[in-house]
């Protein structure tokens, strides 16, 4: 029952911080001149950027609250690789990298992890059990952490769309935790589903501030970390296949590691009244998820996100069934 | 409907891919190489992770063409 009331304490918290926070920050921004046109708008729309911040402390601060009840390395471990991804995203946040800085920046975020011992080396897989995979699994860390960095990173496209799948899929990792039988971890997981739910309050269309890279990184390498300390690697990458998806379908079209913004743009505006997204004929641009949604036919923007958010609701639905077939820790 | 398909199709590959992870790697190891028997091991388990890795990536793109083709037209070269 004390524990039960920590978690929700560290929750209300988390909520609270960014909720809060968030306004304000933005309102900082703005005064400042820290805004970027919104891309999917006919008018000229200015929005404040980045809201990492804002997400970053509300993880420290729901994080702390955990901790101060119940040390533990494993939340350190997820705090300190959070907080250093956070730190990799606003460096490109303030002066655009090469594609290639985020992954290389993102393995030194996972040393902590790896520093600390806050994992375990073998790899469980539904159905047929556990690899011990001793030393292989050290590069395996440092893989999660770049892969969920920047698949969070490419599925923020849309106003709201970030913070919408983030928080379902904090939520149901942390369903997916508990049906595992790993509580501690569940707990240091549900405040990235608290923090995503309140950011996405001020990025949901219309947006008043973006995440920027770090929001994204901050978001994503927490999932990754979360998921290697929790041991459920393999149930957090079904999770979040959309975004997965999308990575994919955008390296397997560009053939190269390249910053999104920097190719030619896979959806464009139509001419109605009422502006609806639709896929380009550009054949030069890249191929992704939105792109793949649209090619039915012209969407408004909340519909596309209404759409990636029912494909994050039925990847979540996987990553259950894939927890129950991996069945509990003993 | 075929996003869906998709990646239904992914998660198949991962359980499928999952279960070979376990009955290829799990069983590498290497003797008779003394104090290296353990780093002899972990290289071939990662040769192996690496082999399949690709194969994953290759069946997917292979599934991804096929599901995709009609919906998206874009330069490969």
């Amino acid at each position: 029952m004390t524990e039960l009331l920590h978690v929700i304490l560290s929750c209300a918290t988390a909520f609270g911080v960014v909720y809060a926070a968030t306004p304000l920050l933005a309102r900082f921004l703005e005064s400042r001149g820290m805004t970027v046109p919104d891309g999917h708008k006919r008018k000229k729309i200015m929005v404040a950027m980045p809201g990492g911040p804002a997400l970053i402390a509300g993880v420290i601060a729901s994080e702390l609250v955990l901790y101060m009840f119940a040390p533990s390395v494993m939340i350190l471990s997820v705090l300190i690789t959070t907080v250093a991804a956070f730190a990799i995203g606003l460096a490109d946040d303030r002066r655009s990298m090469s594609g290639w800085f985020k992954p290389v920046a993102l393995a030194a975020a996972a040393v902590p992890i790896l520093l600390l011992g806050a994992y375990d080396t073998d790899l469980a897989f539904p159905i047929f059990g556990d690899v011990h995979i001793p030393v292989l699994y050290v590069g395996l860390v440092i893989f999660m952490i770049i892969i969920t960095g920047n698949t969070a990173n490419s599925i923020d496209v849309l106003n709201g769309v970030l913070s919408g799948f983030m928080g379902i899929a904090g939520l149901v990792l942390a369903v997916c935790l508990v049906i595992v039988n790993n509580y501690e971890v569940a707990a240091a997981a549900l405040p990235l589903a608290a923090v995503s739910f309140a950011y996405y309050k001020y990025h949901r269309l219309q947006s008043r501030i973006f995440p920027g890279d770090s929001g994204a990184l901050t978001l994503g390498a927490m999932y990754g970390a979360l998921a290697i300390v929790g041991g459920v690697e393999v149930i957090a990458a079904v999770i979040i296949l959309p975004a997965i998806l999308n990575s994919f379908l955008f390296l397997s079209s560009t053939r190269r590691i390249v910053e999104f913004r920097k190719t030619p743009v896979p959806v464009v505006m139509t001419d109605e009244e009422d502006v609806r997204l639709r896929s380009t004929n550009d054949r030069l641009a890249p191929v992704t998820l939105v792109r793949l949604i649209l090619a039915a036919g012209p969407l408004s923007e909340s519909q596309v996100a209404r759409r990636i958010f029912c494909l994050g609701l039925f990847s979540g639905a996987l990553g259950i069934i894939t927890a129950a077939m991996t069945g509990a820790n003993p | 409907m075929k996003i869906y398909l998709f990646l239904a199709a992914m998660w198949g590959l991962i359980i499928m891919g999952g279960g070979i992870a376990v009955l290829v790697l799990g069983p590498i190891s290497v003797s008779g190489l003394g104090e290296y028997d353990r780093v002899a091991g972990s290289a071939l388990q990662a040769a192996a992770a690496l082999l399949l890795v690709v194969l994953w990536i290759f069946i997917l793109a292979r599934v991804k063409n096929y599901v995709f083709r009609s919906d998206v037209r874009w330069d490969k070269t």
